[in-house]
């Protein structure tokens, strides 16, 4: 805008140099001009010479430009076309600017600006040969005028068409942020839309779906792998899980079946760990609510409690549950009862006898609520954020089975539900709330 | 029993053929989609078991080709594809069990089992009553008696109960009974069905002589009467 506005105010300020510049030479040479004339008939005539041609001149243009005084060495006039020296003008590099009124004796109704050179004719005679400059200064008035104008109208123009500009600018930035954040919430099939202008906006989302294709083509890519991951690997490892499960019918000594029987547990100990990896590998590719139903939230906190409090109960712990009814959600079923068995489970686990576990679902206007709250070990903040990651396990529960993967599982899970999940401190204990939106689900998923 | 085994993984195949054959079934074997489903529409099977990837068709395919025809022989699908949307997926496209590798062979005859009782039963009559030896189940007034001594349980307890009952004889696995009787098909951590098991049996079993609900190692469950 800057950049402009500089440029057009250069553009006008060159044409106005150009255009006054050229019509007041003009002028200074047309005085010239005649000045030359006037030398020669002087060189040529004398004193009387010039006198008659400064006459002639006058009788044969007597409402031209032109303006001649020739006077004595006391300013009495000998010549000429106005009455009088002028005592009003100012000098600048040898010529006089003057004003031409009724005192002069010129016909004019208002004063009028005039530009003349003087010279000093030998024998104290002074002539004065000018030009009345009124329609050139008209002119210049004139072109000033136009490009003051221009310019008032060139920025308005130039204003208006900016606003209008970054108006639709970020009118369309804004279409592809929102669309981005669509995208980015899972729904990859979204595409930025194309106003077929051919624009460099256009041209961006060109780009950008470019890209976004080149992705789902890539995760296409990752799922396949992860597939083939899981048919070519988990084949082999089912085979050899079932030749040990073959080996467990056919030996006889209790020590070997022992240890044969052990071997297959840690044979389904890899195998369950693998096929969670898989799991979060394909949860985290994110578009996997083509399973999404609304169903009663409630009802399945309710069924995940029921089947572990008989567990909690076995450890003499205090199992309590508060369970707000009808809360319907948006969501994949099994996902959920499975990411609220791990919480739960985990809460049982890491809590000792005669400890307390809380389960809560509240619901608000806006949203969904989920908590499970124990009284065990806890996890130490500096932990909670890395407890998400792939095979982390909290310091001191090392000793405990685990394979390090159930919370990332659930970080995943809530994710696709576009839920949050916090880790707090219960004093002690831990408390794992999840937090559900109720509107954005219903609308983006449908 | 016949059965037509359609997996092109040699040796799951031929694990899965000769564990069959061990157990009295006459087993046909294919390793190839379109050939697996020539040999499934034209004879007569009691249950097939169907891989999900296959060399020139896939098992879906077939699945929903052969229930096209009107063939309504019970289906197991296996897979190494083992997400919950696969498994919708499967069942949707016309099968009537997934079962996802790795699988052990207990699992996979307990759900066969299951699949072949459901294809023999021919009449849609409602069963009111149930009995396992002196164990008896009355479904319509919801109550439990052994030795005509009333028997209190929890509405899950009973589920678990009516469904062991349903099964009697058969080996009924854990992610069976979580897939049957809470209806959620996860994967626990803890062995949270041996709890609610041993509940079961401490209101069943505890005070009799005779112990019908046993334990089967690596397996899951069985109701019996001869044990």
């Amino acid at each position: 805008m800057v950049l402009f506005a500089t440029s057009v105010f250069i553009l006008m300020g060159f044409i106005y140099w150009a255009t006054a510049g050229y019509m007041s030479s003009q002028t200074d040479e047309t005085i010239e001009a005649e000045i030359i004339g006037l030398a020669e008939q002087y060189q040529r005539q004398g004193l009387n010479g010039l006198i008659s041609v400064i006459r002639e001149r006058v009788a044969r243009d007597p409402n031209g430009k032109s303006i001649y005084l020739f006077t004595a060495r006391d300013f009495i006039k000998l010549a000429g076309n106005i009455s009088k020296w002028p005592e009003d003008g100012e000098v600048q590099d040898g010529w006089l600017n003057f004003t031409l009124d009724d005192g002069l004796g010129w016909p004019t109704a208002e004063p009028r600006p005039a530009r003349a050179r003087i010279f000093i004719v030998p024998g104290g005679l002074r002539l004065l040969v000018g030009r009345d400059v009124n329609d050139f200064m008209a002119v210049k008035e004139l072109v000033e005028r136009a490009i003051n104008f221009g310019m008032a109208i060139t920025f308005a123009l130039a204003m208006f068409g900016g606003i209008m500009m970054s108006r639709s600018t970020s009118k369309r930035v804004e279409l592809i942020n929102q669309t981005s954040q669509n995208i980015m919430r899972g729904n990859l099939s979204l595409r930025i839309p194309d106003r077929g202008t051919n624009d460099e906006f256009d041209q961006l989302a060109r780009n950008l779906n470019e890209m976004l294709d080149r992705i789902v083509h890539l995760m296409e890519g990752v799922r396949h792998v992860s597939d083939n991951i899981a048919h070519d690997l988990r084949t082999p490892l089912t085979r050899l899980r079932n030749q040990l499960e073959n080996t467990l019918l056919t030996v006889d000594r209790d020590q070997d079946r022992e240890q044969v029987g052990k071997s297959v547990a840690e044979a389904d100990q890899l195998l369950a760990t693998f096929n969670a990896l898989l799991r979060i590998a394909r949860l985290e590719v994110g578009d996997k609510v083509s399973n999404f139903e609304t169903f009663d939230l409630s009802g399945l906190a309710q069924d995940a409690a029921e089947l572990y409090e008989a567990l909690a109960e076995d450890k003499q712990q205090k199992f309590s549950i508060m369970i707000e009814p009808n809360v319907a959600i948006m969501g994949d079923r099994d996902l959920l009862f499975q990411t609220l068995c791990n919480l739960i489970d985990n809460a049982i686990k890491y809590t000792p006898e005669d400890g307390e576990i809380d389960i809560s679902l509240t619901s608000s206007q806006n949203e969904t609520f989920l908590s499970v709250a124990d009284s065990g070990i806890g996890i130490p903040e500096e932990e909670r954020e890395r407890v998400f990651q792939r095979f982390y396990r909290v310091a001191k529960s090392r000793s405990l089975p685990g394979n390090g993967l159930g919370l990332s599982l659930v970080l995943a899970v809530m994710d696709l539900h576009q839920g949050k999940i916090t880790l707090k401190d219960n004093e002690p204990g831990l408390r794992i709330e999840l937090q559900f939106p109720k509107q954005a689900m219903t609308l983006e998923h449908k | 029993m016949r059965i037509l085994v359609i997996e092109d993984d040699k040796d799951v195949a031929a694990y899965l053929v000769n564990g069959l054959k061990e157990n009295d079934n006459v087993v046909d074997h294919s390793a190839d989609g379109k050939e697996g489903l020539l040999l499934a529409a034209s004879e007569t099977y009691d249950v097939m078991i169907i891989d999900r990837m296959l060399p020139s068709m896939d098992g879906l395919s077939i699945i929903k080709t052969i229930r096209a025809t009107g063939n309504q022989t019970p289906v197991l699908i296996l897979s190494a594809l083992g997400d919950v949307d696969d498994r919708v997926e499967g069942l949707r496209g016309g099968g009537d069990d997934y079962l996802t590798k790795p699988f052990s062979y207990t699992e996979l005859l307990a759900r066969l089992e299951v699949l072949l009782r459901r294809g023999s039963k021919t009449g849609s009559e409602k069963v009111t009553h149930l009995s396992v030896a002196d164990l008896e189940m009355d479904l319509l007034a919801r109550t439990v008696k052994r030795n005509s001594e009333k028997i209190d349980l929890q509405p899950r307890e009973f589920r678990l109960l009516e469904y062991l009952m349903k099964h009697a004889g058969q080996v009924v696995t854990r992610t069976m009974l979580l897939e049957q009787v809470w209806d959620y098909h996860f994967d626990p951590q803890t062995n949270v069905i041996d709890v609610h098991i041993s509940r079961l049996r401490s209101k069943i079993d505890k005070d009799f002589p005779k112990q019908l609900l046993q334990t089967v190692r690596g397996a899951g469950y069985i109701l019996s009467e001869d044990s």
